[in-house]
């Protein structure tokens, strides 16, 4: 697309590495795009995938005690392969500043070695992002156990986490997606938001977003960091970039938004980028975004002719309530954090089955949670889009402004000052 | 014989009434006033014209009832201007000296109040007041008139009030409107605190807080200057909302209900009784609780005083006021106001009464006047600068003189 644009200007040195099967085959359709600039690399167990990647860089692990012939899902497995070859991956990240790692959850090699790698990475001094895909609902219970207790590593380990769904993708695609496609899919996405991520930290913003934005937002929160991306051209390419943004299974039709605590925006827009332009997709956002807090980065590249790229990360901190079943894990997990993948408990069959985390918790009506939503309602009328969680009610009591109907009204700190005090201070009249 | 009468017209156009003050300066130069008009005002909202036709005929009436009384033809007026995009705000200008012995001349002061006037503002306001607070030299601070002292650097400080633009064009359209002139416009605010202070007071440091039925007007002195401005696009409406939504009844009544039983502060004494309300034919209609009406109220102008109350503190001037609260215009007439105001900004509370000025008592002892007779004020301050000035034109200055002094006395 725009190559030149994406080459170490800012004199950052990045490498990708590929983890697993799933990592490897996202990393090879990196390869094929503008990132293929990039230094790549993939690591793997198996040899017979390994040779089918056209990536230069290729490690091979255990072959001492697999033979190369991957780890049958064993993930314990391949962190003590990965713990006994940490000199390659030292090797492999030196003098790098930056390391994206993208893998699979769920399965062996991706699961086990991903976290050595990043602690790894991180001990060679660079600055680790890692994006990983959670297995789909279908690939089972054990899978989605295993690639929680990865994640807890991983974040343990790496510096952000950023964690693709497979899941909720399946809501993007039809019916009629074969599953090549939907792989695809799935490495396009991690792509996009690669690119989007190297764009924000790279290219000189107008409003600059730089690492350490990015490493505020993912900080320690990352179990719920979601990623979403939007391009758009032409006319309407504002209202298709919000379009795409809010359609994205992953914002959950900006639930995620409404629920985050941190969002990052970064725009990446061609010259003709307007100031109307920026103000509309913010302002969308914006109101959608309830209590979080709003990070903008933009800049222009001249290279892409009006064409609008949009990143966007939002994350919620991880130790919310909400999640009751990253807590239950949480908890479970011992208390250090490496070895925090605990064998046993895959095996421990009297552990109760923890709620499906794609499922849909039923509606929370916590009192402040009542109140909150009713607080919104008195001083704001914009009625959010109804999410799949709560139902909205319908707002009876109109507050009128009386006799300042058609008159400006008057604000002052976000209070209108023409809805009766008493109302606005909660003051009882029995 | 001269191009200037000595009477002067403060126009208030405010949300509740429209009340034109007349005053006269006589030979001695003090000013008094003599006359005083009042009409309803039906095409205001929150201290802005939303209705100009309605405005101009309103204007017109109180006009003409204000020439009745003075027996005087008014031509032209000095118009108080109000609305919530009025703002106010300090900045310093500075001014190196020229001159070779660093002797600082007046042309070196006025150099460095051009500085402080350029702003940059938006391109829409437009600058209502610049206030000289006080200048320094070289770093010292607090010097009243800095010109005959030495010095290399000449500061200022001065308060600058604006607004925008347009809406500020918009009362000056309907008083032109009319065939009469406007002299100059000033801030609502400013002109209350000019009627109400006296030069100790102004030092000392005093909060003048004008309660009008459409918008609030704060301006804070100390050491005899401005030092804050405000405006809060609340009042005495606001209150009479407040009731009608709280109490379910017509607006019309709830005004009624606020100016009969109305109170700032809801105490006990009020638990458990009750107003009956009639309909036109005097059929009881409804009970309404008095101790709700008082709590509703209070609730309103409690907040007001509030954040007047914030705003000064943010802008570090509350500690500043020394003599105390100087509260005028109809919102001062709520009872148990005082009560509530020293609750809130801990200092004596005293409902504005203009002192220094003779004539009309009728006028002068009611907070809602003191806008109008501000204004007059105002006008009295430039009309003697004019004089003065007119005075030192040599010669036909001082014929000018000479025929004033001859004409006064053939009266």
């Amino acid at each position: 697309m725009h190559t030149e644009s994406l080459t170490t200007t800012s004199g950052l040195k990045v490498k990708i590495i590929g983890v697993g099967g799933a990592g490897s085959a996202a990393v090879e359709h990196m390869a094929a795009s503008d990132l293929g600039q990039l230094p790549l690399a993939i690591i793997h167990t198996h040899a017979r995938v390994l040779q089918q990647r056209q990536i230069e860089n290729k490690i091979l692990i255990g072959v001492n005690r697999t033979h190369g012939l991957g780890t049958g899902g064993d993930f314990e497995l391949a962190r003590v392969m990965a713990e006994t070859e940490t000199s390659q991956f030292q090797q492999l990240c030196q003098n790098t500043e930056l390391i994206f790692i993208i893998a699979g959850l769920g399965g062996g090699t991706g699961t086990g070695l991903t976290p050595v790698l990043a602690k790894a990475a991180k001990e060679s001094g660079a600055l680790v992002i890692a994006i990983v895909t959670t297995p789909f609902e279908f690939e089972g219970q054990r899978r989605f156990k295993q690639a929680q207790l990865g994640l807890q590593a991983l974040r343990a380990s790496a510096d952000a986490v950023i964690c693709v769904p497979n899941q909720k993708l399946s809501k993007l695609l039809d019916c009629h997606t074969t599953i090549l496609d939907t792989f695809q899919h799935t490495n396009e996405l991690l792509t996009q938001g690669l690119r989007g991520i190297w764009q924000m930290l790279t290219r000189p913003g107008l409003i600059n977003v730089d690492f350490a934005y990015l490493y505020s937002v993912l900080r320690g929160r990352n179990v719920e960091s979601v990623l979403a991306t939007a391009q758009a051209q032409g006319d309407n390419r504002v209202r298709d970039i919000v379009e795409q943004l809010l359609g994205n299974p992953f914002l959950d039709n900006g639930q995620a938004l409404a629920n985050a605590d941190q969002v990052l925006v970064s725009l990446v827009g061609s010259q003709d980028l307007t100031l109307a332009e920026i103000n509309k997709i913010m302002e969308q956002l914006n109101r959608r975004i309830e209590n979080g807090q709003l990070i903008l980065g933009t800049a222009i590249d001249p290279e892409s002719t009006g064409r609008i790229s949009v990143t966007l990360i939002a994350s919620k901190n991880g130790k919310a309530p909400s999640n009751p079943d990253s807590i239950s894990e949480t908890s479970r997990v011992s208390s250090v954090p490496i070895k925090g993948i605990d064998y046993s408990f895959i095996e421990d069959t009297v552990t109760p089955r923890p709620h499906n985390r794609f499922v849909a918790p039923p509606p929370q009506s916590t009192p402040e949670r009542t109140r909150e939503l009713l607080d919104k309602r008195s001083s704001n009328s914009f009625i959010r889009k109804s999410s799949k969680w709560t139902q909205e009610l319908l707002n009876l009591e109109i507050v009128s402004r009386g006799r300042f109907e058609k008159s400006e009204p008057t604000i002052h700190r976000g209070a209108d000052l023409d809805v009766p005090t008493y109302i606005r201070h909660g003051v009882p009249l029995n | 014989m001269f191009d200037r009468s000595s009477t002067i017209v403060g126009l208030d156009i405010g949300t509740s009434k429209i009340c034109p003050v007349v005053g006269e300066i006589n030979d001695a130069g003090a000013l008094s006033i003599v006359g005083l008009g009042q009409a309803r005002s039906r095409g205001v909202r929150k201290g802005e014209i939303v209705d100009l036709n309605l405005t101009q005929e309103d204007i017109r009436n109180a006009i003409v009832e204000a020439e009745q009384m003075a027996d005087v033809e008014i031509r032209s007026v000095y118009l108080g201007v109000t609305g919530a995009h009025i703002r106010g705000f300090n900045n310093r200008g500075f001014h190196p000296v020229a001159s070779a012995d660093r002797e600082i001349m007046s042309e070196d002061v006025e150099d460095a109040i051009k500085n402080a006037k350029t702003l940059n503002l938006p391109a829409e306001s437009r600058i209502l007041h610049v206030v000289r607070q006080h200048f320094l030299i070289d770093g010292q601070d607090g010097i009243l008139n800095p010109v005959g002292m030495f010095g290399a650097k000449v500061e200022v400080d001065v308060h600058v009030v604006h607004g925008l633009f347009n809406r500020l064009q918009n009362p000056i359209r309907a008083v032109k409107a009319l065939q009469l002139e406007v002299e100059d416009i000033v801030f609502n605010g400013v002109a209350s605190a000019l009627a109400l202070l006296n030069t100790q007071q102004k030092e000392l440091g005093s909060l003048i807080i004008d309660l009008g039925s459409g918008i609030t007007e704060y301006v804070v002195y100390t050491r005899g200057v401005i030092k804050h401005t405000g405006v809060l696009a609340v009042g005495g409406d606001h209150v009479t909302n407040d009731l009608a939504y709280g109490l379910k009844v017509p607006l019309g009544r709830a005004e009624q209900l606020k100016v009969d039983y109305g109170s700032a502060v809801a105490d006990e004494r009020s638990r458990g009784q009750t107003i009956a309300i009639s309909n036109d034919l005097g059929i009881h209609e409804k009970n309404i609780s008095l101790e709700h009406l008082r709590r509703i109220m209070s609730a309103r102008v409690e907040e007001t005083f509030e954040i007047i109350a914030e705003e000064l503190e943010i802008a570090g001037v509350l500690d500043q006021i020394r003599e105390g609260v100087f509260l005028c215009g109809g919102g001062s007439r709520i009872p148990e106001i005082q009560k509530l105001a020293n609750r809130i900004f801990g200092l004596p509370v005293f409902i504005g009464k203009t002192n220094s000025i003779s004539g009309l008592k009728s006028a002068l002892d009611q907070p809602e006047f003191a806008a109008g007779i501000g204004l007059v004020r105002f006008g009295s301050f430039e009309w003697k600068k004019r004089a003065a000035q007119k005075g030192s034109k040599g010669i036909r200055g001082a014929i000018n003189n000479i025929f004033r002094f001859a004409g006064s006395t053939s009266e």
